[in-house]
């Protein structure tokens, strides 16, 4: 009994150092999941961010269909690779909705023609709001809202060509 | 973009100005990863900072704006985290090591008392 307790605070120490340099060594992961999946779509209404588009209301949801809301900008460069793959989910039917975060309408219209344009509606977030009612942190982010309005799948980072098979997958479970 | 109203302008009132203000400096930023929003010069910084001031403007009391957050967020966007089962050892975990201490150091202690 005496020997452990002289081996005890070593074996503390041992236990912290341990600790400590795990996490230096790994760093923790800094993507935030939103915790609204599972929940409604928090209730909004944005000013059209390409006119004549319209803008994007959370009315538009929970309409008996899901639907694809992307969170991006212009001026976000993981976005402009991401296109490419929206256009063509787009093509397959998929209903997307977009929500352009502290744009301006010139910045956003020139994106939207030389990276092609797959949203149906644009809301415009000039200060974050609806992102962060969304738990949203970043651009891009896409979340998949089912027929009934609930978040169902969040996609943090751009859609690569690999993540499409999810997205589609919770796409069809949230129907 | 023009910042955010709020954003880098205060409240009218200082009362409300200064309690958005306490509860900003313990308030993760998204994007920054270990500043406080009232720290850090991102653009979302900024957007949270006046999200905050608008809700303490509105009449909500800070509490309520933390438990905004951490239902979007989770924990991770607070400093100053609140006891749950999740976070019971850390708050615990100091108290048991005082305990701990005190029992390892008992011996020091009657030595000196014979």
């Amino acid at each position: 009994m005496k020997r452990f307790w002289l081996w005890f605070p070593l074996g503390l120490f041992l236990l912290f150092f341990g600790v400590v340099a795990s996490g230096l060594i790994k760093p923790s992961s800094t993507t935030i999941k939103s915790r609204m999946v599972g929940k409604a779509l928090p209730t909004f209404s944005l000013p059209a961010a390409n006119e004549p588009q319209p803008g994007l209301g959370s009315a538009t949801f929970g309409q008996g269909q899901p639907r694809l809301l992307n969170i991006f900008a212009s001026w976000c460069i993981p976005c402009v690779a991401e296109a490419p793959i929206l256009m063509k989910m787009a093509q397959q039917g998929v209903q997307i909705d977009g929500i352009a975060i502290r744009d301006r309408p010139q910045d956003l219209a020139r994106f939207l023609a030389r990276n092609g344009n797959p949203y149906k509606r644009i809301g415009s977030d000039i200060d974050s709001r609806v992102q962060l009612s969304l738990g949203s942190s970043g651009v891009p982010e896409t979340f998949v809202i089912d027929g009934k309005g609930i978040i169902r799948y969040q996609h943090i980072g751009d859609i690569r060509p690999e993540d499409v098979p999810e997205i589609m997958a919770a796409l069809k479970a949230a129907r | 973009m023009p910042d955010a109203q709020y954003a880098n302008t205060q409240l009218s009132d200082p009362a409300k100005e200064a309690k958005a203000r306490e509860l900003m400096l313990t308030l993760r930023c998204l994007v920054c990863q270990g500043q406080s929003i009232a720290d850090s010069d991102a653009d979302m910084a900024g957007d949270m900072r006046a999200l905050v001031r608008r809700k303490i403007e509105a009449g909500e009391s800070p509490d309520q704006v933390r438990s905004w957050l951490i239902e979007r967020y989770g924990d991770w966007v607070t400093y100053d985290p609140s006891f749950n089962s999740r976070t019971a050892v850390l708050w615990i975990a100091p108290v048991l090591f005082i305990v701990l201490g005190l029992f390892l150091a008992r011996g020091r202690f009657r030595k000196k008392a014979k």
